[in-house]
């Protein structure tokens, strides 16, 4: 009789030890970067990485948990207000600021979660786009935050973020550029966080839950995934990411409004194109959806509606010819995978 | 009339008939018979376009349909009744026949009437929602509604399932009027007695091969059973 | 009295939501499609009424009704050719083929029509009212609004329960794969479903934009009222719908009533209370 070969599941490929080693050189990096770069520069790349990290949390609600949100500029708009809100109102530091923004949002995610989880598919996207106008039509109630018209932060807030005078001092800059560094070094850690985090994440059993609950809900609960608690997990996770992502957008931008705040084509429309570009259901997609619609955003914005046209026949043509985005055809056609989160089955001998 | 030579047909990767010869001759009642999982629901689906075929590989009146869409298949007049009856669930008895005519409408003997005359109990639950019906009005319901397009073919998936033997016994009685109008029908059936009764020849299948065809009555119970099984 | 005035205006309000609502009830109920641009195909209707208006001098009635044709082929060639493919399994592709479609709708009446509000012109007939005194008194145009929405839903009721064409939707509906085994095209099923739902939301975009301003932008306000319209009547009723429509109109006119800036939120909150307490609807079909 033959021994039984005894497989094991493992996740790792070499690459991925490759990869933990070059991403920490390559935050490290970035990290120094305001020491050579321009202002403008800065500016750039705080935009790219908070995208970044939206689309990740995007993706990881839609494309791997399967829920479908329209809705999480309600967790950029609370973010961002709360930013103002403990900044100005209990003169709490910004940076400080942005941790608890985070930590309150995934507090109200709860309720918001439990309303439209009655909600499933297609209404859930729809019910979610309701709960975030309704957030935006509450905020727009506080006449202490600006009301309708929004406020701004004032220089007591902006010019006193800690560190603040270590950096002025350090890189020979003004309070506003100063200002900015502090806030790409935010951003920077925010999105090689979430971005470390979904890998984690999915790496984890809690990970192979949200497979089983995309593919096939009742099959999942059938074998024991506790469906509701699971979303609920992962809604609240990124709405917490979610929160403070608009904390940080909104101290670099100083300024709020609930248009602008809670504004679907800003947090919801560009994001979702950045994921379904790049490639739903990777963590690699989306990092080259948002260099492609950097690219796009930097030479084509001025074209204003032709623009926004472009971009919406893209997102069309894209979802009907490659609906799995740019890396999801290049994954496929070379079984690459950067972060490999899927497992394999290894024989002893390899 | 309608003949499949060296069928193949796959549920994705899985390969689920691995070349099958048929023929069936105008009037003729065939039996396909064989265990569960031998490819019977599948040698149909192929047939009526619910799965892809080779086009050679399925020929009807020497034209070859073998990929041709569900929709069109009706059209040329091959009807099928569904395993599990499958009626609309939003409409009533007569709505599910009526929707028989809709793909292909076309002169023949049956029409609403005669189905009626064919099922009587249909009659009498024209306007209930179809699916408060018993399981053995459902299945006359759906083979009333295959039947509605006047097909030149009528393929019966399974439709003695789920069924009392009295049921099966009324549903067949209905045979001989189907066969009397010149219509082939091909009887798939995991029960044998029945469909053997009324079929002029017999193919047995086994896991995606035809393992044994003749007439019944030229076949010997043992023959059937070493076909069925395979041992 | 001044509260049943405002719950008349609200009824009649709702009118105008179900004829919003009626469009995307339709093609929602036969093929699970969620058009996410359903909004702004109105106010392309509306635009189309206005330019024959313009160009031709017509009425916004007459206009309207040459228009129907134009956008029952405009959705008749949308579905077959573009919205046919994103139909299966998964939910994605609608939603973002959708979205990405309200996006190029948008921007392309922007760049043709300006963001100018517009309005549809009747003359005297847009203040018109009907006095029912006490104080009370009707607006035409509403009163028209609601009847042509119960005529609609009527309508296509009849189409669905006693017309071939009408079973062959609700076959289809029930399941798909039997019914293309009785020989119906889905994919014409479906071209003509939302052709239909185009020619109700050009009866919506008139009394839309007689009614109110209008600009290229308003499309997914519009959007939204419909889906909750749609969603708290329930799955496959259009009478559903025209309840839901009506819930949606009289929340938010009671709600402006207690406070202008309140009229919105008031219909989002009702919506939402009907999600927690009944997330099927008030009148689901009994399967699905």
């Amino acid at each position: 009789m033959m021994e039984p070969t005894r497989y094991r599941l493992a996740s790792n490929t070499r690459a991925s030890a490759f990869l933990a080693f070059s991403s920490i050189i390559l935050v490290l990096m970035l990290a120094a970067l305001p020491a050579v770069a321009g202002r403008g520069l800065i500016q750039d790349l705080i935009f790219v990485f908070y995208m970044l990290a939206l689309a990740q949390c995007w993706n990881l609600l839609a494309g791997y948990a399967g829920l479908v949100s329209v809705g999480q500029q309600a967790f950029v708009g609370l973010g961002g207000y709360l930013l103002f809100a403990l900044s100005i109102g209990s003169g709490i530091d910004p940076i400080a600021a942005v941790l608890l923004s985070g930590l309150i949002a995934a507090i109200f995610a709860v309720p918001t979660a439990f309303v439209v989880f009655r909600l499933r598919g297609p209404y859930f996207a729809i019910g979610s786009w309701v709960v975030a106008e309704v957030y935006r039509l509450v905020f727009a109630q506080f006449k202490q935050l600006g009301g309708g018209t929004g406020t701004s932060l004032p220089p007591s807030v902006t010019n006193e973020i800690f560190g603040i005078e270590w950096v002025k001092a350090a890189f020979d800059v003004r309070s506003p550029a100063a200002r900015d560094i502090i806030t790409y070094w935010i951003a920077l850690v925010l999105a090689a966080g979430v971005l470390w985090l979904a890998y984690l994440v999915l790496r984890s059993r809690y990970g192979l839950a949200l497979f089983a609950i995309r593919d096939s809900e009742t099959t999942a609960e059938s074998a024991g995934v506790d469906s509701f608690r699971t979303k609920l997990g992962v809604y609240v996770l990124v709405a917490a990411a979610t929160g403070m992502i608009g904390a940080l957008i909104y101290l670099q931008k100083a300024r709020i409004s609930p248009d602008a705040a809670f504004s679907v084509l800003d947090w919801s429309a560009y994001v979702i194109f950045v994921v379904i570009i790049g490639g739903v259901g990777t963590i690699e997609g989306p990092i080259i959806g948002v260099i492609v619609f950097y690219a796009l955003q930097h030479y084509l914005a001025d074209f204003g509606t032709w623009y926004l046209i472009l971009l919406g026949a893209l997102a069309v043509v894209t979802m009907l010819f490659a609906p799995k985005g740019i890396w999801g055809y290049v994954a496929q056609r070379y079984g690459v995978a950067l972060f490999p989160v899927r497992r394999v089955l290894v024989r002893p001998d390899e | 009339m309608l003949e499949t030579r060296g069928l193949t047909a796959y549920y994705g990767d899985f390969q689920v008939l691995y070349g099958i010869d048929t023929t069936i001759a105008p009037g003729e009642t065939i039996a396909i018979i064989g265990a569960n999982g031998a490819g019977k629901s599948s040698y149909l689906k192929a047939i009526t376009g619910l799965i892809r075929a080779e086009p050679a590989s399925v020929r009807f009146e020497d034209r070859p349909i073998g990929a041709l869409g569900a929709a069109n298949i009706l059209k040329l007049g091959i009807a099928m009744v569904p395993e599990g009856r499958r009626l609309f669930s939003s409409l009533t008895v007569e709505e599910n026949l009526l929707i028989g005519r809709y793909g292909r409408d076309t002169d023949g003997i049956w029409s609403l009437d005669a189905i009626y005359a064919l099922f009587p109990a249909l009659k009498q639950r024209r306007t209930v929602p179809s699916h408060s019906l018993s399981g053995g009005e459902q299945q006359m319901a759906a083979i009333g509604r295959a039947l509605m397009s006047n097909p030149r073919v009528l393929l019966c998936d399974e439709i003695s399932l789920g069924l009392a033997p009295i049921v099966i016994r009324d549903i067949y009685d209905a045979m001989p009027r189907i066969k009397q109008n010149g219509t082939s029908i091909v009887l798939v059936e995991q029960d044998i007695v029945q469909a053997m009764k009324v079929a002029d020849r017999v193919y047995c299948f086994q896991e995606g091969r035809v393992s044994l065809s003749g007439r019944p009555a030229e076949l010997t119970k043992d023959q059937i059973h070493l076909a069925y099984f395979g041992r | 009295m001044l509260w049943l005035g405002t719950i008349i205006e609200g009824v009649l309000l709702g009118g105008l939501y179900a004829l919003f609502a009626a469009g995307l009830s339709l093609v929602f109920g036969i093929m699970r499609l969620v058009n996410l641009a359903h909004g702004d195909l109105i106010v392309l209707a509306a635009f189309a009424i206005l330019s024959l208006t313009t160009w031709l001098g017509f009425d916004p009635f007459l206009a309207a009704l040459l228009a129907m044709p134009v956008m029952f082929a405009a959705g008749f060639v949308l579905q077959y050719v573009l919205l046919n493919r994103t139909l299966g399994r998964d939910l994605l592709p609608p939603l973002l083929v959708t979205f990405g479609l309200s996006i190029v709708i948008q921007n392309g009446l922007l760049e043709v029509f300006t963001a100018d509000s517009r309005r549809l012109r009747l003359g005297a007939m847009e203040t018109a009212s009907i006095d029912l005194g006490g104080n009370l008194a009707i607006g035409v145009i509403p009163l028209l609004t609601l009847g042509s929405a119960l005529a609609v839903i009527l309508l296509l009721n009849l189409l669905f329960y006693r017309t071939a064409l009408g079973r062959a939707f609700r076959a289809t509906s029930d399941d798909l794969e039997i019914a293309q085994l009785m020989g119906i095209d889905h994919h014409r099923i479906y071209a003509i479903a939302m052709g239909i739902a185009m020619l109700v939301a050009t009866i919506a975009a008139l009394y839309l934009g007689i009614r109110a301003n209008f600009d290229p932008t308003i499309g997914p306000a519009r959007l939204i009222y419909a889906f909750e319209a749609v969603i708290i009547g329930g799955l496959g009723s259009l009478w559903g719908t025209l309840a839901g429509g009506v819930i949606i109109g009289l929340a938010q006119t009671v709600g402006a009533k207690i406070n202008p800036e309140w009229q919105i939120l008031a219909g989002h909150i009702a919506f939402l209370a009907v999600v927690v307490l009944r997330p099927r609807g008030l009148f689901p079909r009994a399967l699905d």
